[in-house]
């Protein structure tokens, strides 16, 4: 069995275009089993392709997908009888009664649990003979839910779950996440823009750009490695002072905010002043990056002069 | 336990580190009394488990709380004789924020001193 691998997800050089526009590019990266991997990025950055090769929807045509040691477009059915699979899209049929859902999961999931299925019920407020065109948007989204947990996936990948819900529904879904990753081994592929969820749930995130992994840390170590530094000059300036190592400026005129990645950058955040642009600027704070500050500045609109968007040439310019 | 948490400021470990220390300083927790298991706390709060195991780890660092073997995590014993260097890690920032708003809003350190000597004595009163 392939059950001791230390990753329940390993992508490697993925590509994909649709007509000459490129979705993917070069994405590699693995999800340790056990994790809660939340995957962030603006809509069409390529999260729902890149999961679509996961679920064996979408067949790598350049580079190779593994998930739970196999690969997900070879005898697909095996696999997907250890997944559970929810995305934002009401894709049930509505004709269906809940209990008649039930009866269809049950056959094909070997490792359905009605116990747990009716727990589910019980706690989300489904009644089995509902049918799921008189629930609402909310009702639906916790069935597509207990569809996608009842069997107790070995991963369970979620595609922005969330996405136009009332705020109970979400805390059920995120309440299910939790539930999932606290049973031993199993894991969580989670890919929402609520950035917010991302950072109460998950403990690894990767953020994909315009097809594009950019980065992919342990959500514990994000704070620790870019500090966000806010500097203030006499004179007014349009751009933030060229630090390098930095990104992702924001401010206005007389005071800008950057972020500084403390593993890359030449100089500490430490001096309390620096020249740039003839002008001389003061460091008037610092703090450790949060989570929507450094998506805000990783994601950042270049100028149009600069060329390139690869990890490490993130330095503005 | 209800614990407040809200993004885009502080680390979500620090929020829960603090709010319970605060509760556990303003005796709110006494000694003995037992924390929500990791796992519990997780669900309840829509925490990684991680997260919650690394804010109990802090506390238990700090000398607040001590983990019992198999029966779970509880309010220390000897809980407010934290290490005078610790002691002062923790209030420094809280003084900064209070130091220099009272600048700005004109009061003199001696109406400072003689404001918290004021409160000290009203929330002793309280007790």
């Amino acid at each position: 069995m392939t059950s001791t691998d230390d990753f329940a997800v390993r992508v490697q050089s993925l590509s994909r275009s649709f007509r000459g526009t490129h979705a993917l590019i070069d994405v590699s990266l693995q999800i340790p089993r056990g994790s809660v991997f939340g995957l962030v990025g603006l809509n069409g950055a390529g999260k729902t392709t890149l999961i679509q090769h996961l679920i064996g929807s979408m067949k790598a045509l350049h580079g190779t997908v593994n998930v739970l040691g196999q690969d997900p477009t070879i005898r697909p059915e095996k696999l997907l009888a250890r997944i559970g699979y929810m995305t934002e899209e009401d894709s049930l049929p509505k004709w269906m009664r809940i209990r008649d859902l039930i009866s269809f999961c049950r056959t094909v999931y070997p490792t359905w649990s009605d116990s747990y299925a009716t727990q589910l019920c019980d706690m989300f407020g489904l009644s089995t003979t509902a049918k799921l065109k008189s629930l609402s948007k909310g009702g639906r989204a916790r069935v597509a839910l207990l569809a996608a947990i009842a069997h107790r996936p070995e991963l369970l990948i979620l595609d922005e779950p969330s996405s136009g819900l009332d705020p109970i529904a979400r805390a059920d879904i995120l309440e299910a996440i939790i539930r999932t990753v606290a049973d031993e081994g199993r894991t969580v592929l989670f890919s929402s823009h609520l950035l917010e969820e991302i950072d109460r749930v998950c403990d690894h995130i990767a953020l994909l750009h315009d097809g594009v992994l950019l980065e992919s840390i342990p959500a514990a170590t994000l704070p620790e490695r870019y500090t966000e530094c806010f500097y203030r000059t006499e004179t007014a300036s349009s751009r933030p002072p060229e630090i390098p190592g930095s990104f992702g400026g924001a401010g206005d005129t007389s005071e800008w905010s950057v972020l500084i990645d403390v593993e890359n950058a030449s100089s500490r955040p430490t001096v309390p002043s620096i020249e740039s642009d003839g002008a001389r600027w003061e460091l008037v704070n610092q703090q450790p990056a949060t989570v929507h500050r450094w998506f805000a500045g990783r994601v950042q609109r270049k100028p149009a002069t600069t060329s390139s968007t690869s990890a490490e040439g993130m330095q503005h310019v | 336990m209800l614990i407040q948490i809200q993004s885009g400021s502080q680390p979500i470990y620090q929020q829960i580190v603090e709010q319970i220390r605060f509760r556990i300083l303003s005796a709110q927790l006494k000694a003995g009394d037992e924390l929500p298991t990791i796992r519990g706390l997780a669900e309840t709060l829509k925490v990684n488990p991680n997260t919650i195991a690394r804010a109990y780890r802090e506390l238990e660092h700090e000398g607040l709380v001590e983990k019992r073997r198999t029966t779970g995590t509880f309010v220390a014993e000897t809980s407010g004789t934290l290490s005078r260097t610790r002691r002062r890690q923790i209030l420094t920032p809280e003084i900064d924020k209070l130091v220099v708003l009272a600048g700005h809003l004109g009061a003199d350190p001696a109406e400072l001193d003689e404001l918290i000597a004021s409160r000290q004595q009203a929330l002793q009163r309280k007790e």
